[in-house]
């Protein structure tokens, strides 16, 4: 295996460019997870982890190399409380944000966040220099994204009047160390409710028709909220897997996306 | 390749060919069987050690980007024959049965003490929530560190 540590971002993307097939390692909590069980064994390996330029934390820019552990002290609320419940103490002092995106797990905790905050992704080549990719661009399908071979995912840069009242919340077996069997970010805003989903489609996904239906009322009512309730549930996309039913994550959709809307207004 | 890792205050070097994690090269090439090795995918913790200041899991991390780092193992926690106040208490308490989790417990829970020497139970639960014991219970394991942070008799 050939490795390579990189200690700069240029010498990270003069690698990329040079050898567009070594494989990126970040906290190496998925990666080296695919390694042990031998379903991966790349000839070529990048680490970032020294890179500096990935290490800034700021409201407008979240660089890729940020752990867990620091975003669930010092990210945006919403993010903070995904970061939260990622794994365990000892995979969210590892784990990156980066890692998270560029997996685009369809149960990904960062990636709902994202879409609802409207940030977009920040990605940079040698060849073409720096893509800043929207949100609704980047994750195009089941851990598949728009990033490009010789490309490195730089930053998730938030726009600078992103609402503070967000929530998050996630359904799974258990507290600790669980995988999401749904999750939920709601942002409320003056332009009114933005609702983000895991784990409930092949991409996170943002339930379009339930903002709608629930931006069009004047007065959050019980009934209104059921009826909020009732679109995301039909409005998500699951399927029936190991981990869950179609069934029970349409449920689990609605009744997490009424819950955080009922949050966000305390 | 060669790497250098600094291992307990020793500076170990090693000669790193293929993906292997930080967890095998310490229980097999470094001959430090302390670090145990179960599901080799993060769940369990029982290969936690103190990774340039962070508890982690060391099957998650590839030896060859270990170069320069410094590592602590449960064999470096306990200083010259003594054990650390977290050992001394889960013997006295009964936390140990097979002993298969205790060295991950003991690295991941003394690194928590360091930052946080006076939590709550739900915070030592927490920062224990990484380490799965199949024997205990759990509940003599928190009584031990109920008593290295005062809380406990
Ligand atoms: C026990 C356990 C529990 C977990 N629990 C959760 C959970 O609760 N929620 C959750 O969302 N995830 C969870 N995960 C998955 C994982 O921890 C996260 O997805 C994490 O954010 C991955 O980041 P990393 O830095 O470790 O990525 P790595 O493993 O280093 O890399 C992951 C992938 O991203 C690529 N990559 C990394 N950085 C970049 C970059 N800058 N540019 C382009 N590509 C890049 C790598 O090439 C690789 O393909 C868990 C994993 C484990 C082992
Ligand atoms: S062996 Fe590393 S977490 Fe289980
Ligand atoms: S004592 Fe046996 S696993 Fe914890």
């Amino acid at each position: 295996m050939d490795f390579i540590a990189a200690h700069d971002l240029d010498e990270a993307l003069a690698a990329k460019a040079h050898q567009p097939d070594a494989l990126l390692l970040a906290g190496g909590t998925d990666l080296m997870v695919e390694i042990n069980l031998a379903h991966h064994r790349p000839s070529s390996v990048l680490s970032l982890r020294r890179v500096e330029e990935l290490q800034e934390l700021t409201a407008g820019r979240i660089g890729a190399g940020v752990t867990w552990a620091r975003l669930e002290r010092n990210g945006h609320r919403g993010l903070a409380q995904a970061a939260r419940t990622v794994g365990s103490p000892q995979i969210r002092a590892a784990g990156t944000i980066g890692g998270n995106v560029a997996t685009a797990s369809p149960a990904g905790d960062g990636l709902p966040w994202i879409i609802a905050a409207e940030a977009s992704i920040e990605v940079q080549s040698k060849e073409r220099g720096i893509r800043t990719i929207p949100w609704n661009e980047f994750f195009v399908g089941v851990k598949r994204t728009s990033l490009a071979a010789d490309e490195i995912i730089t930053a998730v840069v938030v726009p600078e009047d992103v609402p503070i009242a967000q929530e998050f919340a996630k359904v799974g077996a258990r507290n600790a160390m669980v995988i999401s069997t749904v999750s939920c970010v709601v942002i409320r805003g003056d332009d009114g409710f933005r609702v983000a989903l895991g784990s409930v489609a092949t991409t996170p996904m943002r339930a379009t028709r339930a903002e709608e239906m629930i931006n069009a009322e004047s007065t959050i009512s019980d009934s209104v909220l059921d009826e909020f309730a009732h679109i995301v549930s039909e409005e998500v996309r699951p399927i029936t897997d190991h981990r869950s039913t179609e069934g029970y994550r349409r449920h689990a959709a609605g009744v997490l996306a009424r819950r955080l809307v009922e949050r966000s207004l305390r | 390749m060669n790497v250098t890792i600094n291992v307990n205050g020793e500076d170990r070097v090693l000669d790193v060919t293929g993906h292997e994690s930080l967890l095998s090269v310490l229980r097999n090439d470094l001959e430090l069987p302390g670090t145990k090795d179960a599901c080799e995918q993060g769940e369990c913790g029982s290969c936690t050690v103190v990774f340039d200041g962070e508890a982690v899991c060391s099957c998650l991390v590839m030896a060859a980007d270990a170069d320069g780092s410094s590592v602590t193992t449960v064999e470096g926690v306990s200083a010259d024959g003594e054990l650390h106040p977290v050992q001394e208490a889960m013997l006295a308490k009964g936390a140990v049965q097979c002993g298969f989790c205790t060295p991950g417990i003991v690295v991941a829970g003394s690194h928590f003490l360091e930052t946080n020497p006076h939590p709550s139970e739900p915070e030592i639960r927490e920062a224990l929530s990484g380490n799965i014991c199949r024997c205990t219970g759990y509940g003599a394991i928190l009584r031990a560190f109920e008593t290295v942070t005062g809380e406990g008799s």
